[in-house]
């Protein structure tokens, strides 16, 4: 038995109201777009109620640079996106919370799935998004003192020098 | 004319046929580092498939005394930088490079270890020999086996000639992580960075300033040496008749 989407997608605008903000579908794919501040209730509806009990990927956009046709698509600047799958019904669902720049966090779904820490700590890594209620928010690929988040789309691609700011190996002067 | 000792070689030279040897001790050393290098494998992207195929048997680096690859630092002479080198990466080498004793050497294998190759991005070091001596590099992405066979031969040779790396370096002046952001010229100090708003911060180009040590030396291929060799004997046979 599917889920069926469609409806799905109703009783969540009734359900939610104003926090979901629409829904989109590409190629068959559902995205549903919704305030930050619901991710918590709508997750956890989804989960409990909706059959999608499994967190594949917590990833974030940056929409700083798209085209000015697409930002049309983005009330705020970063939108964390949350893929679902469900494992009784073989069905995908992704869910886009909108970030402000200021300030620039979002409730840590580390509570529904235990999945989500290191997705989590990747998007604070990259993007600069702080997740309250994480247990341990902290980078998790660039080393500890980097400063700064290079996957936000003003960050410059080659970086602001730290590739080149390690000491050199110096040569012994001649005694 | 037997037992006259030919001065233009410095290795073990034979005298006549009464079995022994005469040679000075550092050319009987430099003879055991040659025939015995012991590499350092820092293999961390696809030139290290590749250098892995070189110590297997169809290239077998063996051949050329060099098969006994060490994991520990305290036990090699020769590093071999294989693949990508990133910001994080990089203590790690420098560490481990210091860890090496003395003598010891360096191969740079492929674009991205001796100049960062096609990844020009914030994480990358552009060439590892900004911060480490490197005694040969090997072009290529990746090299094929018998390059990175022909670099340990140049080394070899260096060995032979009684070469060391000319400079000594200071190891103790070498902090292990990356300067402060607040060095990069333009950088504040504690500028927002979490903000999100559009930072003018000039990209990467930092001059280097303290160039402490000068391009490396032209080196001569062994292919080219070989021509070269090939070149004169030919000459020498025009001449004769
Ligand atoms: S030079 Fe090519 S093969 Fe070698 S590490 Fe770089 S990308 Fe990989």
């Amino acid at each position: 038995m599917a889920v069926d989407l469609p409806s799905l997608m109703t009783s969540l605008k009734a359900r939610f109201g104003d926090d979901v903000l629409g829904h989109a579908v590409f190629r068959e794919q559902y995205v549903v777009r919704i305030r930050r501040g619901a991710n918590l209730p709508l997750l956890r509806f989804l989960r409990d109620d909706a059959g999608f009990d499994m967190l594949t990927d917590v990833t974030c956009v940056d929409s700083l640079s798209l085209p000015q046709d697409m930002q049309a698509d983005y009330p705020e600047r970063f939108a964390v996106v949350y893929q679902l799958y469900s494992v009784p019904h073989n069905e995908r669902l992704r869910v886009k919370a909108y970030v402000p720049e200021e300030p620039c966090e979002i409730d840590s779904v580390t509570p529904l799935w235990e999945a989500a820490n290191w997705g989590e700590r990747e998007v604070y890594d990259m993007y600069g998004v702080v997740f309250k209620g994480h247990p341990d928010l902290k980078r998790i690929l660039m080393p500890d003192g980097y400063e700064g988040h290079p996957l936000r789309k003003d960050y410059p691609l080659k970086g602001r020098g730290e590739r080149d700011r390690f000491q050199k190996y110096t040569e012994i002067p001649p005694r | 004319m037997a037992g006259e000792t030919d001065t233009s070689r410095s290795g073990p030279q034979k005298h006549g046929g009464s079995g022994y040897i005469t040679t000075t001790v550092d050319a009987l050393i430099n003879w055991g580092r040659r025939n015995s290098l012991w590499p350092m494998p820092f293999g961390t992207a696809c030139c290290a498939i590749e250098m892995m195929a070189t110590l297997a048997s169809r290239y077998d680096l063996a051949r050329f005394g060099a098969e006994v690859i060490r994991f520990s630092p305290r036990q090699s002479d020769l590093m071999i930088v294989s693949g990508r080198v990133c910001l994080k990466m990089m203590p790690v080498l420098i560490e481990i490079y210091n860890q090496m004793p003395e003598p010891k050497w360096c191969i740079s294998m492929g674009a991205c270890a001796s100049t960062g190759g096609v990844f020009d991005t914030y994480t990358m070091i552009q060439g590892v020999d900004q911060f480490i001596p490197v005694d040969v590099y090997i072009p290529g992405c990746p090299p094929r086996p018998e390059s990175l066979i022909d670099a340990v031969m140049l080394i070899q040779e260096r060995i032979k000639r009684g070469e060391r790396q000319t400079k000594l370096y200071d190891r103790t002046r070498h902090p292990l992580d990356f300067a402060p952001l607040a060095l990069v010229s333009g950088a504040v100090e504690g500028a927002p960075v979490l903000t999100g708003s559009r930072h003018s911060l000039p990209g990467k180009d930092v001059p280097f300033q303290e160039q402490s040590f000068g391009p490396p030396e032209r080196i001569v291929t062994h292919v080219e040496r070989t021509q070269a060799a090939q070149r004169g004997t030919q000459a020498e046979q025009q001449k004769s008749p």
